[in-house]
């Protein structure tokens, strides 16, 4: 499946989110999602279903002024 | 004592967390800034994670409180999403509210940033807007409900200190009420002393302490800035005047009757 992860197209195997992190070797614990611009709190990671052509953002805390 | 909507914090000077030469640096000036809030951002993770959990087990070390901003946002919807992602990941309604019109001079887009402020007010943010020295933007901030108002000196990074004197003074003076922080353009200590004789509440600043030659050395002369200028403002400046006026005692000065 076809969707968009931090501005990039990507073929995922995974259906959820939780999934798609495990398979993109997610290991950090301070990460939020925006799903199609919207957050998705981690709280419903693990039931959320993802479809072809979703926009996902995996963001973690920078250096910012 | 500073109020950030209803959080006290001794400390006037809040400070940025990018540009310094060296994660041990970063800490070592945050320290002797004496700063009691940092800003950080959000950027995208494409390192499994790892990059995000090793700033922010630097930041937790500090014992801090954490502004996140929205920097780089455009549009409305750009920086409203990026405050809900900071919120969902640092659990704090704060938010420092960017929203750029302009890529060179990084001018806040102040008709967007009005929209976003009101929008995230609504969602239960309290925002801290980076704005221009516009009295008429401030006012509409305020009248969204921010309770803190974050204008310029001058553009982020240019170290010009304080362009426009008298439109900072005037925000002063018609938002008594409201929490002033001089936010960007600062480049020297004097810089900041300048903000706080105006009777502004504190100063954000970041580049000037991070890319001096000794950051730590700098942060602890922005201390003292912010510190002396807080005083003077507590102490009471004299009006300046056009004409000079003697400091020493005029009567009795010896040969007075010749000279006169």
């Amino acid at each position: 499946m076809r969707v968009t992860i931090n501005g990039e197209a990507r073929d995922i195997a995974a259906t959820r989110i939780d999934a798609l992190l495990d398979e993109l070797e997610y290991e950090g614990s301070h990460f939020a999602i925006a799903l199609n611009f919207d957050v998705l709190p981690k709280s419903r990671w693990a039931e959320t279903h993802l479809k072809a052509g979703d926009e996902i953002e995996i963001i973690t805390p920078r250096q910012g002024g | 004592m500073v109020k950030f909507y209803d959080r006290e914090f001794s400390s006037r000077l809040l400070i940025g967390t990018a540009l310094y030469p060296s994660p041990k640096i970063m800490q070592d000036a945050i320290r002797a800034s004496g700063s009691q809030i940092v800003t950080v951002s959000l950027r995208r993770e494409s390192a499994g994670g790892k990059t995000g959990d090793a700033f922010w087990s630097l930041i937790r070390e500090l014992d801090v409180t954490v502004l996140p901003n929205t920097a780089g946002c455009k549009t409305v919807r750009e920086a409203v999403t990026t405050a809900k992602l900071a919120r969902e990941l640092f659990g704090t309604p704060w938010v420092k509210l960017e929203v750029i019109a302009d890529n060179d001079t990084l001018q806040p887009d102040v008709v967007g940033l009005v929209e976003a402020a009101s929008i995230l007010i609504k969602d239960g943010f309290e925002v801290f807007p980076y704005c221009t020295d516009d009295l008429g933007v401030a006012m509409r901030l305020v009248d969204a409900g921010c309770k803190v108002v974050m204008p310029w000196a001058a553009p982020i990074g240019s170290a010009k200190g304080i362009v426009n004197r008298d439109g900072l003074r005037l925000l002063r003076d018609r938002l008594p009420d409201i929490t002033l922080v001089v936010d960007a353009g600062l480049g020297a200590p004097s810089h900041a002393a300048q903000a706080l004789e105006l009777g502004y509440d504190a100063v954000l600043l970041n580049t000037a302490i991070a890319k001096a030659d000794d950051p730590v050395a700098m942060a602890n002369a922005f201390r003292l800035g912010v510190e002396a200028g807080r005083m003077a403002y507590q102490a009471g400046l004299m009006e300046a005047r056009d004409f000079a006026s003697p400091s020493t005692p005029v009567v009795g000065t010896p040969f007075w009757h010749v000279v006169s």
